[in-house]
């Protein structure tokens, strides 16, 4: 097999494995509380470090760069007024900008 | 189905930015020497967009193919807690939850949550469905055309993900737990950039959720359960 079939393949069967391993293990029944109460917050806790690192890091190292500035611009504008498509342009526009100069 | 379809339309916008980060990838891909039909087929049965980019950014680069699955696997670790959260609330046998569970993808993941520790499932389905599409009709554009595309960097659409999930994060931090635990999750991802692989950081900052552990936050998640009478 080529690498690109190698990969393609490796990549298939573990992702599938990941997605369906919780599905399989904890599906289709009553929640236990400190379950529930932990998943209450892994959306902060996941929402907030994809943010950082989708903005701070390049690869292995910290920058401040276009898409942090556009980031920023779209967390400015959903904070001022709540509209999310106003953020997400907001963002690209920003980031657009800041690597056209 | 009521859910699915608003999950379609709160998920069009996404999708059409997908649109754009997938193009960008089929012409990453066809750089790095996939062809089109199989820069397709990763598309189709991964799924998976910042998986695809860190193993195909590996074979551009020169590297094998194992290197380039095992970053792809750190890159989608951050889907076992998701769909391990998600899973509780899918319907069906193990094998329909199964498949439920490779419809997980974050923008998806974040809309569909119920803020009270349970998701729509429908709405997750709807939603992913629409970005699939987008998905796979992106990648199939930028590798076939990707030469006559121009940069798609320039449009700025990269930052068009971070600043949804920003959204979103604002939606949650109505606690002082929430907001603790979201400063947490950036102290841990940013510290750990620098001295581990891109994924990794992601993952291991889902900790920070383990402060639901104590007894206060479970004796108010009970409470939170309680009030909604029916948990589902």
């Amino acid at each position: 097999m080529s690498t690109a079939a190698i990969t393609i393949a490796g990549c298939c069967v573990i992702t599938a494995a990941i997605k369906a391993a919780g599905p399989i293990a904890l599906g289709g029944r009553e929640l236990p509380t400190w379950f529930t109460s932990v998943v209450i917050l892994l959306s902060p806790a996941l929402l907030a470090a994809l943010v950082a690192t989708q903005a701070f890091a390049e690869g292995d190292r910290l920058a401040l760069d276009a898409d942090t500035a556009g980031v920023a611009a779209g967390g400015l504008v959903i904070w001022r007024s709540g509209s999310i498509v106003g953020c997400v342009l907001a963002a690209a526009a920003v980031t657009a900008l800041a690597r056209a100069v | 189905m009521e859910a699915f379809r608003r999950g379609l339309r709160q998920g069009a916008p996404f999708a059409v930015a997908g649109f754009i980060l997938a193009a960008s990838f089929g012409i990453l891909a066809d750089e790095a020497g996939f062809s089109p039909l199989a820069a397709v087929i990763f598309s189709a049965i991964v799924f998976a967009g910042s998986a695809q980019f860190a193993s195909v950014s590996i074979i551009a680069a020169g590297g094998t193919a194992g290197a380039a699955v095992a970053a792809a696997t750190l890159m989608n670790s951050r889907f076992l807690p998701m769909s391990a959260a998600a899973g509780p609330s899918f319907t069906g046998g193990a094998v329909k939850r199964a498949a439920k569970g490779q419809a997980v993808v974050d923008a998806s993941w974040a809309m569909s949550s119920r803020g009270d520790g349970t998701f729509d499932q429908y709405l997750l389905l709807g939603a992913s469905a629409i970005a699939y599409v987008s998905w796979v009709t992106g990648t199939a554009v930028g590798a076939l055309w990707g030469d006559k595309l121009g940069n798609p960097d320039s449009l700025g659409l990269d930052a068009i993900f971070p600043a949804f999930f920003f959204g979103l994060l604002l939606n949650e931090l109505h606690t002082g737990r929430a907001r603790g635990v979201a400063a947490l999750g950036v102290a841990i991802a940013l510290v750990l950039v620098p001295i581990t692989p891109p994924g990794v950081p992601v993952l291991v900052a889902s900790l920070a959720s383990l402060v639901g552990l104590t007894k206060r936050a479970r004796a108010e998640a009970r409470e939170r359960q309680e009030a909604e009478g029916e948990p589902r």
